[in-house]
């Protein structure tokens, strides 16, 4: 009996030391050398693993910034959207670089379609995504470049950042919860969100559509679709409006906010983004209170985000 | 009686329109052509505004390989090239021309009488069918002279021409199978020699019976063709359906019917082949059937191409006030329109309008692993598997699965017991698989 014991001990201690003496010369010859850098640059990112910069994830992306350091000595192009220029600071430090100061970016909803503003035609009562819809017909308000508003963007976002606003049928970008990783952009099949920078105060000035249909096309199924009249851009002093394809764009970078344009808007398809309210001239009235009835995302956040969407299925 | 194995449904039939002889449509004021009617690149216009045109001239300019040309289908001056919302419902061009009389092109034969002598040879044949427009008339609209020139290395034995409309509700075939079988057979004649084949089978389905026995009488005047009488079963007009009930060859996955040594196409690209190659007639005008439960005169038109669908819905007795939803094709594959005023191109093969309480969807339901889906997948495919993939995004799996097989037919959904939006998906799917083979080949 008692050998038994003995044999089984004296055996399987054997083996143990063998597999041992094995997995110690393995591990020497696949041992992996990683920089330590990385775990410490890993750590200071925010560990959200948007995607945001472009990379799986936070892990992949301290791996490039310490690769990147090492072989060019700097992290130039390398950006996290999420922690901005805190976090990319703090990761220069890290690497003993400088970091660039990039302006803090957030997203913006070219599309002012709403249920009041382009009434549905037809229903849809198929799977309720975007993507989908958008392979199938131009949508329920026949706007080929509006919003489905089916929310795809609200489903990509991570950050709690978007919710569909029930009322409008648009989704509302919550501008403080947005770190602009451009996930709701990549998600958005008809591309109309965009990544503008935040700007004084956050004042923002955009043409809230991208129809590029001719004038009255468009505005045939959206009341306050960009025509592509051109108003803006002959008031325009700094040369900031650029008219391509019926269609006015304001380049954010050259824009000064002054703010002739949004007036000039005979449809009201230019949209200003937290300005203190003017004094309404006289003869603007009516087009003011356009502007304001259409704007989406001018409201003030305090509607709980609302996560109802039933993704198909 | 023969008929394919693998899966199948037998939806409601409703040829409605089954006893109206096809009538032509008066010429509308206005025509929308527009010059993506086939599948391929868009088609170049050589027309500018202001332009005088005639019945069957050509305006735009097929230039890639798989393209087609296309003839004016009205006579007058052309208004404008501009954007139009066409069945796709995305703004696409189109050729506009207000009709002024009714000119046709000089070297168009425009007697009634049929034509069985075939001049031209193998080569003139398929030049010819290219310069006429001649694309599939059976829904997708392909070129029919690219079909024509078998690639190097494959041999074709056999023309199948497919007769089958197994598409409820739609009869624009059968008319003219009754109406025109002399010329559809020598069409036939003529397809078989511009592939260069010396046999044809031409599927039936035997709730045309009518239609089955003048064919067959009218086939013994004509060598090699044989037609064949197909149990009732959809989608059995599916190429490779087809295929598989009439000869039981089965075309291997990916790969086009021309593998199994068949080419199939539609008794109207047959029609269309006659008129072009014996009458020089471009392809400017095709039968429509515009049918629905309650229209008043469900009938089959034929129609210019670029005709707005109100029109055809007008003649027919007006739009109903119960409508639900308009179709354009079958009920089964077709596509529901955003709104009513879209232009018949090549490959519009109906206007069907469905009542307002037959458009409601089941309510969606868990699904209950019943593998009805399964079971009618012509295809062979886990209709339930790939819609799964693409709604969870999950496309390399989808596309390991063959979703690229799908014909996007419907049975799965048509019998799925809980009203899962299965195809939905899969055409998500599709489309993404698509998108990701194609990043794939640019890399």
């Amino acid at each position: 009996m008692n050998d038994v014991v003995i044999y089984a001990v004296i055996s399987l201690s054997a083996i143990g030391i063998a597999a041992a003496v094995i997995l110690f010369f393995i591990a020497k010859k696949f041992k992996v050398i990683e920089d330590p850098k990385i775990d410490i640059v890993e750590e200071v990112l925010p560990s959200a693993n948007c995607g945001g910069c472009g990379f799986p994830g936070c892990r992949n992306f301290a791996e490039a910034l310490v690769n990147k350091s090492n072989k060019d000595k700097n992290i130039e192009g390398l950006n996290c959207p999420v922690g901005g220029n805190k976090v990319m600071s703090k990761v220069a430090e890290i690497l003993g670089l400088e970091a660039e100061e990039k302006e803090p970016m957030v997203a913006v909803l070219c599309c002012s379609g709403s249920k009041a503003n382009a009434p549905k035609k037809v229903n849809y009562d198929g799977p309720a995504t975007c993507v989908f819809v958008n392979n199938l017909y131009a949508g329920e308000n026949g706007c080929p470049y509006g919003c489905l508003g089916l929310g795809d963007c609200v489903v990509a976002c991570k950050f709690d950042a978007m919710y569909m606003d029930k009322e409008t049928g648009l989704p509302v970008i919550i501008e403080e919860k947005c770190v602009a990783c451009g996930a709701c952009v990549e998600a958005c099949p008809r591309n109309i969100i965009e990544l503008r920078n935040v700007g004084k105060k956050s004042k923002r000035i955009f043409v809230s559509c991208i129809n590029e249909e001719k004038g009255g096309v468009a505005r045939k199924n959206c009341k306050v679709a960009c025509i592509g009249c051109g108003k803006c851009f002959k008031v325009c002093k700094f040369d900031a409006i650029t008219m391509k394809n019926n269609l006015a764009y304001i380049d954010y970078e050259k824009c000064k906010l002054c703010r002739k344009c949004v007036e000039e808007c005979p449809t009201g398809a230019i949209h200003e983004l937290n300005f203190p309210p003017k004094k309404p001239k006289p003869e603007k009235v009516m087009e003011k209170q356009k502007t304001e009835t259409v704007s989406t995302e001018a409201k003030v956040v305090d509607n709980k985000p609302e996560k109802d969407l039933n993704t198909g299925g | 009686m023969k008929t394919f194995k693998l899966g199948g449904v037998h939806p409601a039939e409703n040829k409605l329109s089954n006893n109206s002889p096809i009538q032509v449509l008066p010429i509308p004021k206005q025509v929308f052509i527009p010059v993506s009617q086939s599948l391929g690149a868009p088609s170049k216009p050589v027309v500018n505004k202001g332009d005088q045109v005639k019945v069957g001239q050509l305006i735009a300019k097929g230039e890639a390989f798989i393209s087609s040309n296309i003839h004016s289908s009205v006579s007058g001056k052309v208004l404008k090239i501009d954007n139009i919302t066409d069945q796709t419902d995305y703004p696409k061009q189109a050729i506009f021309i207000n009709v002024e009389g009714d000119e046709w092109d000089e070297n168009i034969d425009k007697s009634d009488k049929v034509k069985r002598e075939i001049t031209l040879s193998k080569d003139e044949i398929i030049r010819k069918i290219h310069e006429m427009g001649i694309v599939g008339l059976g829904g997708a609209a392909f070129p029919s002279h690219v079909k024509l020139m078998v690639p190097k290395g494959k041999k074709a034995n056999l023309l199948i021409i497919n007769g089958v409309e197994c598409e409820p509700y739609l009869t624009s075939d059968y008319r003219l199978m009754l109406e025109k079988g002399e010329e559809i057979l020598i069409g036939t004649t003529i397809l078989m020699k511009g592939l260069g084949v010396n046999k044809a089978f031409i599927g039936i389905e035997n709730n045309k019976p009518d239609a089955i026995k003048h064919l067959t009488d009218l086939a013994k005047d004509f060598e090699g063709i044989e037609v064949f009488s197909l149990k009732v079963k959809y989608p059995q007009g599916g190429e490779k359906q087809l295929i598989k009930a009439l000869t039981n060859r089965e075309v291997p996955s990916g790969k086009l019917p021309v593998e199994v040594g068949c080419v199939v196409n539609n008794v109207g690209t047959a029609f269309a082949v006659y008129e072009a190659v014996q009458k020089n007639k471009p392809l400017f005008e095709r039968v429509v059937t515009v049918t629905g439960k309650s229209l008043k005169n469900p009938s089959n038109f034929l129609v210019r191409i670029g005709t707005h669908s109100s029109e055809l819905v007008e003649k027919a007795g007006g739009l109903p006030d119960d409508t639900g939803k308009i179709i354009s094709g079958g009920p089964m594959m077709g596509k529901a329109l955003n709104m009513i005023d879209v232009p018949i191109v090549k490959g519009s093969s109906g206007v069907l309008l469905i009542e307002d309480s037959e458009t409601e969807r089941m309510a969606v339901k868990n699904c209950i692993r019943c593998a009805n889906c399964i079971s009618v997948c012509p295809m062979g495919l886990e209709p339930v598997l790939l819609a799964q993939y693409s709604e969870k995004e999950m496309f390399e799996n989808a596309e390991k699965e063959h979703i690229l097989d799908c014909m996007e037919c419907g049975s799965c959904q048509y019998t799925c017991p809980s009203g899962r939006p299965l195809l939905d998906y899969i055409r998500l799917g599709k489309f993404k698989v698509g998108e990701i083979i194609r990043n794939r080949g640019k890399k």
